[in-house]
């Protein structure tokens, strides 16, 4: 299974993830090498059977529509790695320069 | 005797005879701790100003109840530790990485509060966000087998099964994603029990797999483990796939006789990449259990060794999902050092994440990715279906199956980490249940080389009483419960 570095570069980007080439280098050859091992589930066949993403298979779990208390917003904002008064500090997102 | 060696139920007998109290019992266990600690490296955090104050409110439940009050919960007063993914309120919960370090829960996870009134001694090691077999990921450092500590404890929980095993805890949480309790639970010559899936809350759990995370005991006896499972289980409206069935009456099935009870044995499990250690300790405790009236039948699970494969493809597709908030904005650690939102998150996540748990966020962005949904998650999920059908097939002819828990004893520090898959091999026989759903639990049957081995046993979902049945007939006949390791280098091996 051949995984290049420009794959493990695209995947990284996908996943919000930086690598130096060295690093890059050598995701691509173990992640190869365990796609190499994984495609051997080839082996079984699956034809006809549904995939199954839950052990149990539970559908549709519904409770009663009551208002429960969750976190405060001093709670939720605790851990905030930068915030401003009751919001979360994040860089600017959009681009001033094109604004008129 | 000292207390710390007592298990759950000799502690709680002594605390409503008035024999010993739980400040007592905490004493014990901190000396223990302070004495050995440094050897074994079992925990993250310690808290026993908190312990302190917990075990003298315990103090006063059981002189209450002796006074002729209502009994109090069967674990009051008793000191546990947990596995740092467990979140507990007002104390950092790591999950041994870097991008947690500092993080303090506003909220414990249903597990903690089910378990308000015993003693929580602190948090345990574990390879980072519960990826790895040994302990080797956890950004803090590994911890050590108290049996011998040139060797790994095992992982994920492998803070959970060291200190348990070296008496630190008569009782600690793990969490069991492929088999994180019952790997670790064997290299370290304890019980370790991982329900089936949706008898015990997810909540507060630092979510791995969310289709395949349990979280279960380690405890040294099988009836300990009875007892703390029967604690800690049941429906919470706060994890909707938690399952609302009554929770059984375990302890009393570790009383059952297994007097005509049908064990399954996987012609399977007995392959090349078995060692003829591990293999002669279970074959031993298979026939005592023969020995005790059961009946053990050879059944066949043809596709179980692709489960390995399978899982690799599931569990790194839900951890990549579950991973994504990490993103250095609302906690956790944050590199700010670039200008955009986006770069933000880049360096935070790859700072703070180390290698492994990178690697599998990469398999499973990869596979769920378009254009390979199909050739490998899909697949994956169709074998996972194979598997269920294969083990049911095989419950048709038996009650439990059992076989080894891992291929091998605990190996040393540094020999598999170079190569990521052999260091997954050592979780080939516990995988499978995680993926179908089923409970199962690993029992010490016996040592090789002077190092413990586990047997693993399975039941059909929710059958945990069939399960604790056939755990403890192997204690029983194995004389194995309630061992504490006296932890020494391995340099006379």
């Amino acid at each position: 299974m051949g995984i290049t570095k420009e794959d493990v570069m695209r995947i990284a980007e996908l996943a919000r993830l930086e690598f130096g080439p060295e690093e890059a280098e050598k995701f691509a050859s173990q992640l190869g090498d365990i796609l190499g091992y994984a495609a051997k589930l080839d082996e079984i066949d699956t034809k006809g059977k549904e995939p199954l993403t839950h052990a149990q298979e539970m559908v549709n779990v519904m409770r009663e529509d009551v208002p429960v208390e969750g976190l405060t917003q001093e709670q939720a904002l605790m851990n905030a790695p930068q915030r401003k008064g009751e919001f979360f500090l994040v860089p600017r997102i959009m681009d001033n320069s094109q604004e008129d | 005797m000292e207390l710390y060696e007592l298990g759950i139920r000799k502690l709680t007998d002594a605390f409503a005879k008035g024999e010993a109290s739980p400040t007592e019992a905490l004493e014990s266990s901190i000396k223990r701790i302070e004495a050995l600690e440094p050897e074994v490296r079992a925990f993250l955090k310690k808290d026993f100003e908190n312990a302190r104050e917990a075990a003298a409110k315990a103090d006063r439940a059981w002189a209450e109840a002796r006074a002729g009050a209502l009994y109090p919960a069967p674990l009051t007063g008793v000191p546990y530790a947990l596995k740092d993914n467990m979140c507990t309120k007002g104390l950092e919960t790591t999950c041994g990485s870097m991008i947690l370090k500092g993080f303090v829960p506003p909220y414990d996870a249903t597990v903690v509060e089910k378990l308000k009134g015993a003693v929580l001694l602190g948090k345990l090691n574990m390879d980072e966000f519960a990826m790895g077999s040994s302990t080797e990921n956890s950004a803090f450092g590994a911890s050590r087998n108290p049996w011998d500590t040139d060797r790994v404890p095992g992982g994920s929980s492998g803070g959970s099964a060291a200190a348990v095993a070296a008496g630190f805890a008569p009782f600690a949480l793990g969490s069991d994603t492929g088999g994180s309790i019952r790997q670790p639970a064997s290299y370290c010559g304890v019980v370790g029990l991982k329900p089936t899936y949706g008898r015990v809350s997810r909540y507060g759990l630092v979510a791995f797999g969310s289709s395949l995370d349990q979280i279960g005991p380690l405890t040294r006896s099988v009836e300990d483990a009875a007892v703390v499972f029967e604690s800690i289980a049941g429906h919470d409206p706060k994890d909707s796939t938690s399952s609302s069935k009554p929770v059984p009456d375990v302890l009393k099935a570790c009383g059952r006789s297994i007097r005509g009870m049908k064990i399954g044995l996987p012609k399977e499990y007995f392959a090349p990449g078995l060692s003829d250690g591990v293999k002669g300790q279970v074959t031993g405790a298979l026939e005592r259990l023969e020995a005790e009236g059961a009946e053990v039948v050879e059944v066949s699970l043809p596709s179980s060794m692709y489960g390995l494969a399978a899982y690799y493809l599931c569990a790194t597709a839900e951890a990549s999902s579950n991973l994504a908030r990490f993103d250095g904005i609302r906690y956790g650690m944050s590199d700010r050092s670039a200008g955009d939102v986006v770069s933000v998150m880049k360096r935070t996540r790859s700072k703070g994440f180390g290698a492994e748990v990178k690697r599998r966020i990469m398999l499973g962005t990869y596979v769920l990715s378009a254009g390979y949904y199909e050739a490998y998650y899909n697949k994956a999920l169709k074998v996972r279906r194979v598997l269920k059908d294969e083990f049911y097939a095989a419950f048709d002819r038996c009650d439990v199956i059992a076989g080894p828990t891992a291929p091998e004893v605990a190996f040393r520090f540094g020999e598999r980490t170079d190569d990521p898959i052999s260091m997954y091999m050592s979780d080939i026989y516990t995988i499978t249940a995680n993926l179908i759903g089923i409970p199962s639990i690993s029992v010490p049957c016996g040592l090789s080389s002077g190092l413990p081995v586990g047997i693993q046993l399975a039941a059909r979902a929710f059958d945990e009483e069939g399960l604790f049945a056939a755990a403890a007939a192997v204690e029983r006949t194995s004389g194995l419960a309630d061992r504490i390791a006296e932890p020494k280098g391995g340099s006379s091996r």
